[in-house]
């Protein structure tokens, strides 16, 4: 995977755990304004990074929640699967 | 209804091959507190939860143990891609080897498959509730264990990660079990003229729960 796309990718999984921790605190504080309002602008942040990303390089969602992308073929296929990818030194 | 992201929930790398190490943390794939169960148990609790907090914790939280069984997975793939037949053997993998070559199956470090009977459904929402905080700290005692067998500190930077959400996960759960304590105590019993106390040791419609007054 070349680097800009896998930087790109690390981004949104560091911006989609911001999102999984707030829904989590969320889900037991259900009127925590403070943490409402971070939820709401990570979560934002995210739908703009995976909007970046599925443009270049393809769907990240399946069943018609990503992007299908105008490439004339189905690029939701395309290799690495997530477990493909070796992050070693990557963090 | 699941969607699939296709990524992972943390950047999981590994230094070196070894399958000796895969052999050790692939019961966090399907050994009795490992991710399979976890993300099983929640899934399968959640439909009998009285509030609606405890609904949407048990929905996360196990479809987040799900992307952690996804991570675990990776790890014990790229532990195992490379390995020779030599390799395994030196590993103790040979027995696992000759019923899955490198493929992933839910067994624990030796081999034990794993079992719908590592997990409960109770019905009793407490009950349920302080089993799954009990899960996440034998999850996270996994997770210190494999901290202290492991030689790869790329595959200990994930651990360290994954035993992390064990804590959380605790927090949140023992945040639930004291909704549910308020919500147990805020039910009202109507007392009525005449009434006979064994009567009202009834069965609560919406919990299940028996009220004894
Ligand atoms: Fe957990």
């Amino acid at each position: 995977m070349d680097p800009k796309q896998m930087e790109l990718l690390r981004r949104i999984m560091e911006t989609q755990f911001i999102t999984v921790e707030l829904n989590l605190f969320l889900d037991t504080h259900p009127s925590e304004e403070r943490a409402l309002q971070d939820f709401r602008a990570a979560s934002r942040e995210l739908h703009n990074l995976i909007a970046t990303y599925e443009a270049a390089y393809g769907p990240l969602l399946n069943f018609g929640l990503g992007e299908p992308g105008m490439a004339p073929c189905w690029q939701w296929i395309n290799d690495p699967w997530p477990w493909e990818i070796n992050w070693r030194g990557k963090c | 209804m699941w969607v699939y992201q296709k990524m992972l929930q943390y950047p999981a790398g590994v230094k070196a091959c070894n399958p000796k190490l895969a052999k050790s943390i692939i019961t966090q794939y399907g050994g009795p507190d490992g991710e399979l169960a976890a993300s099983l148990r929640y899934l399968t609790q959640r439909y009998t939860m009285p509030i609606p907090q405890a609904k949407a914790a048990l929905t996360d939280i196990g479809t987040e143990e799900l992307a952690h069984m996804e991570i675990v997975a990776t790890l014990v793939y790229n532990l195992v891609k490379d390995a020779s037949i030599e390799d395994i053997k030196r590993a103790g993998l040979d027995g696992y080897y000759a019923d899955h070559d490198k493929a992933l199956y839910f067994v624990n470090g030796d081999g034990v498959p794993w079992t719908a009977a590592y997990i409960q459904s109770k019905g009793d929402p407490i009950t349920d509730i302080t089993e799954d905080m009990a899960a996440e700290e034998k999850a996270r005692s996994t997770y210190e264990y494999l901290l202290q067998l492991s030689d790869d500190p790329e595959v200990d930077r994930t651990l360290r990660f994954l035993w992390q959400r064990e804590i959380v996960h605790f927090q949140r759960f023992g945040e639930v079990l004291d909704l549910l304590h308020e919500h147990y105590s805020h039910k009202h019993v109507f007392e009525m003229k005449g009434y006979d106390p064994a009567a009202l040791k009834k069965k609560d419609d919406d919990s299940g729960r028996i009220i004894t007054p």
